[in-house]
């Protein structure tokens, strides 16, 4: 044998000592290291999510408002898009090279290995041509959604609108909603957000290394269903709202209607509208920036936004809270001489009233009567507790929802304005102010400010006798029509109900002789009120507030038709209109002469003054990009602007307590 | 008839046996390589499945030739198999197919490719056991062991400008071979060393490196500095170490194309760009990593299944083995290869005549070699080098090389007790 017999073992050592080296590599990494199992289903496992269809939204008498229509999105993963013809790719979706760069790079700004919205909403066209080139674009795909559609095209600020998922509300909902998602941003769409989005379902696919889908993972076990959102049935009638709309065509106001047994709100206009339909879809938002430049703020939801003196329509609540403090009886009657004497003051009342008892006050409209009861409230301590006496009657104001928010279901309701003695202590120091300083509070006047969908309620609250059902646009939530339990407790305001009916007995003969008989219903008992709110912004708004029938009411309304006058001229008659149509179905022959297409033709929009500080801000806006929250935020800035601009000038009003013209 | 009995009885079936474990195992992992759910038939001949069922039952019946010739006959022709490759080797630089970057291929027509380097390395060792063999040479003859080098170095060579990093890798190997037949052991320890130092110039400051040198030289002249001789030695091996550590980095920067660079910048972790260069080999840790102990089963592989892995059936064949048959698989497969190498030692051990004990080790170095770098490279332990796993990987032309590799050797063990009277 040769002397390098021994040398196999070496070599044989070499060769064992090396494969153990793989053994033991590989024994590392296949059973020690648990990451490459994770990393291999991380390669292969997509998650897919599947997007519920949103709720629709019914009116109460099951028309739909508002449902889905599919539509087609572009989506990309940055990471995975590789060289491919992009001028092709443009062509395709009618875009330009820069257009493309710009999407790209806003897409790998939010994600380069997540899938991102490339392009929104493309034409049934351009879908179908995408689709079938699809795989000449890698990383590109697309995924159907579905846009909101108006078939009706009314209750707009009622129903708001969904947009795209801002940074802010990304951030607010703790990854939730991803960009490109929709969200309600007013109106219903919001405040039911959850409720409507429904849920959204995961679907675990594999795929290959070109991220084409091949199937379930492990056949589907983790994968989830999307719910489709839950379909609310609002309380509108879309046969009144409609009605209401077209009655407030070219004019500046609301319409609140109210069903007294259970708060629903039947009617909710705010004028001018707009077209929801317009803000869906491509052209969104150059739409929506127009809407956002029309000097009457369409965006601004009236019914719960807008500030209106009550004017005379306060008169009632006046009375009633008078009654239940013992102050004053029904049968107690005053003197109008034409005036009332607040301290050395007169102020005027409209006419002669003579002697009136409170259901002549009330269907008169006699300031004097008022002023009377108001000073007796605020006296009954004493002339020098006039703080206490008032601090009492606001208490009193603010059961029935005026001056606090009533918690209606969409978002940015106002308080309105009931001042605090506080207020008054700072304007005139403490001790320093009586009944007559604050007189104008007694007519609706002063410093009061309420929105309509308050006045309405305390109509509802007049027509309970004492009690409200919160005020609530959404009656039912998903197949089960649960109702949220707060809109099925009765509110009480603390006023006995024995104290309602001389009151109402003073509304109905408003209707029937008084102020408001232009709004008589051929058959119908309406108990109503007169409004005629002054206000440091032109002509006087007008106001008309009423229930009907008197016994058993259905429906309890608020009208305001901001600068056009008296309450009785405009708001009266279009009220009228609302309650025969919701009553009998129909609009009669009115002995008054009075018809729908009168009111509906006119216009009273006020003449638009732009003040230095608007043009200013017009600019601004201009000039900024107009995104939706930037042009909210305007909108309510100048909205605080205006009232501070109004509490500014009624401080001064009060301060010198002017000559006043007092209601019809 | 007797003569025909006892020859079958002399062939190593211990071997044959080996040698269809692993086609079998190397054909149903390439069904699952390339598994399609609309193409479930594993016989179909249009998908690589159905086509090394061809390789395979083609390199069976040329196993049988081979053990059907007279062996003396593979001796004589050594020379003439050496000429021809090498000339096939030229034919294929000026005429060949480029696939990959790589020249390599030869169109026979018909479809059919002949790829000259994998027939370079059985006729290479033949030559290189016939000229060893030879009465007069001896490896630690320096003419002698400049002959026998230039014989692995000519193709070697000539595959190098293909160029074919990986075949060239694979005659490295042959060292082995003269180490067995005498070569010195310090040219295996050098060659390891300067490995050492090669891939430690990367990855260190060249001055923490000679630090560590220079500790080491002292300790060793302190430990045996009075034998002269030692120490000559040692400082010698001290200056030539600094040099080469000096050398290192340049050689690296300059002396390699760029795309081998990066490869080996990712496996030395210099740097990691897994979507890039690395992608290869970090998509294949993740398949094989991710069969755990028993795997993911036979065809439920989603690296593999999914097309995760590049060259799947053939140069990361072993990720599907790992993937679907987890670490089982891999002991499996791991343990076929070192029973044969193993097995491969013995048989060369054997044997009578020096010839067929050198081509013997020749063919284990070889099949060692393949099995060493194909995995290691699958596992992220060396740079991505384009080399078949021996048996296993997709290719007609690997596979019979391999074949007539081992099968020649058989030939030869099973002629072993007709060479000789002598009883072993």
């Amino acid at each position: 044998m040769n002397s390098f017999f021994e040398r196999r073992y070496v070599i044989a050592g070499i060769f064992i000592t090396l494969i153990l080296v793989l053994l033991a590599r590989l024994f590392y990494i296949q059973v020690v290291d648990d990451r490459y199992a994770l990393y291999a289903s991380q390669n292969v496992v997509r998650k897919f999510v599947k997007y519920p269809a949103r709720g629709p939204i019914l009116d109460r008498t099951g028309k739909i408002m508002v449902q889905n229509e599919p539509v087609y999105d572009i989506t990309v993963v940055p990471k995975q898009v590789k060289e491919f013809d992009t001028v092709e790719f443009c062509k395709l979706l009618g875009i330009d090279r820069e257009g493309y760069d710009k999407r790209m790079i806003k897409a790998r700004k939010y994600s380069p290995y997540r899938t991102s919205v490339f392009e929104k909403q493309v034409t049934v066209e351009q879908y179908a041509a995408f689709q079938e080139r699809l795989s000449e674009f890698p990383g590109f795909d697309t995924q159907q959604r579905s846009l909101r559609t108006y078939p009706d095209t009314a209750a707009a600020q009622f129903l708001g609108y969904i947009g795209e998922a801002t940074d802010a509300i990304i951030k607010r909902s703790n990854g939730y909603y991803r960009p490109g998602d929709y969200v309600g941003i007013t109106g219903v769409e919001k405040s039911y957000e959850t409720v409507l989005r429904g849920q959204r379902g995961v679907e675990n696919m594999m795929v290959d290394s070109r991220n084409v889908r091949k199937g379930k993972y492990a056949n589907g076990a983790f994968d989830t269903s999307a719910v489709a959102g839950e379909r609310l049935i609002s309380s509108l009638d879309m046969t009144i709202q409609k009605l209401g709309e077209k009655l407030m065509t070219n004019k500046v106001g609301s319409i609140v209607a109210i069903e007294p047994s259970t708060g629903e709100i039947l009617c909710f206009v705010s004028s001018p509208t707009y077209d929801p339909n317009l803000l869906v879809g491509r052209q969104r938002g150059n739409n929506a920036a127009a809407l956002y430049k029309d000097p009457y703020k369409p965006f601004f939801t009236r019914p719960v936004q807008a500030y209106y003196p009550p004017g005379s329509s306060f008169k009632p609540l006046s009375a009633l809270i008078g009654l239940q403090e013992g102050i004053i009886k029904p049968t107690d009657t005053y003197n109008c001489i034409g005036y009332y004497m607040a301290g050395n003051h007169r102020v005027k009342c409209t006419h002669v009233h003579g002697t009136v008892n409170l259901a002549g006050a009330i269907a008169g409209s006699c300031n004097g009567y008022f002023n009377m009861v108001f000073a007796k409230v605020l006296n009954a301590q004493g002339g020098k507790n006039t703080d206490a006496s008032y601090t009492s009657w606001k208490a009193n104001v603010n059961k029935f929802g005026f001056g606090e928010r009533l918690g209606v279901d969409i978002p940015s309701e106002g308080k309105g304005l009931v001042p605090t003695a506080n207020y008054y202590d700072k304007i005139y120091h403490r001790g320093g102010w009586r009944s007559t300083t604050v007189a104008s509070l007694a007519i609706g006047q002063g410093e009061l400010l309420a929105t309509p969908l308050q006045l309405a309620n305390i109509e509802a609250t007049i027509a309970n006798h004492g009690f409200y059902y919160k005020p609530h646009l959404i009656k039912a939530i998903g197949d089960k029509q649960v109702i949220k339990k707060e809109y099925t407790v009765k509110n009480y305001v603390g006023i006995d109900a024995q104290y309602f009916e001389p009151v109402i007995n003073g509304m109905q003969s408003v209707v029937d002789y008084g102020t408001g008989q232009g709004s008589k219903i051929p058959g119908i008992v309406m108990c109503g009120k007169t409004g005629t709110a002054q206000n440091p912004h032109g002509k006087n708004h007008s106001l008309f507030v009423a229930f009907a029938p008197r016994d058993n009411p259905k429906i309890a309304i608020a009208v305001v038709v901001e600068n056009s006058g008296d309450g009785g001229t405009w708001a009266g008659p279009i009220a009228s209109f609302i309650v025969e149509q919701y009553l009998k179905g129909s609009i009669s022959k009115r002995p008054s002469g009075i018809y729908p297409e009168y009111y509906i033709k006119k216009n009273l929009l006020p003449a638009i003054i732009v003040k230095p500080v608007d043009k200013a801000r017009i600019k601004a806006d201009s000039i900024r990009k107009a995104t939706a929250d930037s042009v909210k935020k305007a909108a309510i800035d100048s909205v605080s602007k205006l009232k501070s601009a109004k509490n500014a000038q009624q401080n001064k009003l009060t301060a010198l307590l002017p000559k006043r013209r007092g209601d019809e | 008839m007797n003569n025909q009995r006892s020859f079958f009885f002399n062939v190593d079936w211990l071997t044959v046996l080996l040698y269809l474990a692993l086609c079998t195992i190397g054909w149903f992992n390439i069904h699952a390589a390339v598994f399609d759910e609309n193409h479930r038939s594993i016989f179909d001949m249009d998908t690589q499945y159905g086509k090394q069922f061809i390789y395979i039952m083609s390199a069976l019946v040329i196993g049988t030739v081979i053990l059907l010739l007279e062996s003396r006959f593979l001796s004589a022709l050594a020379p003439v198999f050496y000429v021809v490759t090498v000339l096939l080797l030229l034919v294929v630089l000026v005429a060949g197919r480029n696939v990959g970057g790589n020249q390599a291929w030869i169109d026979m027509g018909g479809g059919f490719r002949l790829q000259p380097s994998e027939f370079a390395k059985f006729a290479t060792c033949l030559l290189l056991a016939r000229y060893l063999s030879a009465t007069n040479v001896k490896v630690t003859d320096p003419k002698s062991f400049l002959i026998a080098g230039g014989i692995i170095f000519l193709p070697m060579l000539l595959i190098k400008m293909q160029p074919d990093d990986g075949s060239t890798l694979v005659f490295c190997s042959l060292i082995l071979v003269l180490y067995r037949e005498g070569l010195s052991v310090y040219f295996l320890i050098i060659i390891g060393l300067l490995v050492a130092l090669f891939i430690s110039a990367l990855l260190v400051s060249v001055w923490y490196i000679i630090i560590a040198i220079i500790i080491i030289a002292a300790l060793l002249l302190f430990m045996f500095g009075r034998n002269r001789k030692f120490a000559t030695g040692v400082i010698i091996g001290l200056v030539v170490a600094i040099g080469f550590v000096f050398v290192a980095k340049p050689l690296y920067l300059h002396g390699l194309k760029p795309h081998q660079r990066v490869r080996i910048d990712e496996v030395l972790g210099l740097s990691k760009d897994l979507r890039g260069v690395g992608y290869n080999q970090n998509q294949s840790k993740i398949a094989i990593g991710s069969g755990r102990v028993w795997g993911k089963g036979y065809l439920q592989g989603t690296q593999t299944k999914y097309a995760f892995v590049p060259e799947q059936s053939t140069d990361f064949i072993f990720c599907t083995v790992g993937e679907e048959w987890g670490f089982a698989g891999s002991v499996v497969v791991l343990g076929l290869y070192l029973f044969l190498l193993l097995r491969i030692i013995v048989i060369a051990e054997r044997q009578r005549a020096p010839f067929s004990r050198i081509y013997g080790y020749g063919v284990a170095s070889i099949i060692f070699c393949h099995v060493i770098i194909n995995i290691a490279m699958a596992i992220g332990y060396m740079p991505v080098i384009g080399i078949p796993l021996p048996f296993i990987s997709y290719g007609g032309s690997s596979l019979w090389s391999f074949t007539i590799l081992l099968f020649i050797l058989l030939k030869l063990d099973s002629n072993r007790m007709g060479l000789s009277t002598d009883r072993f």
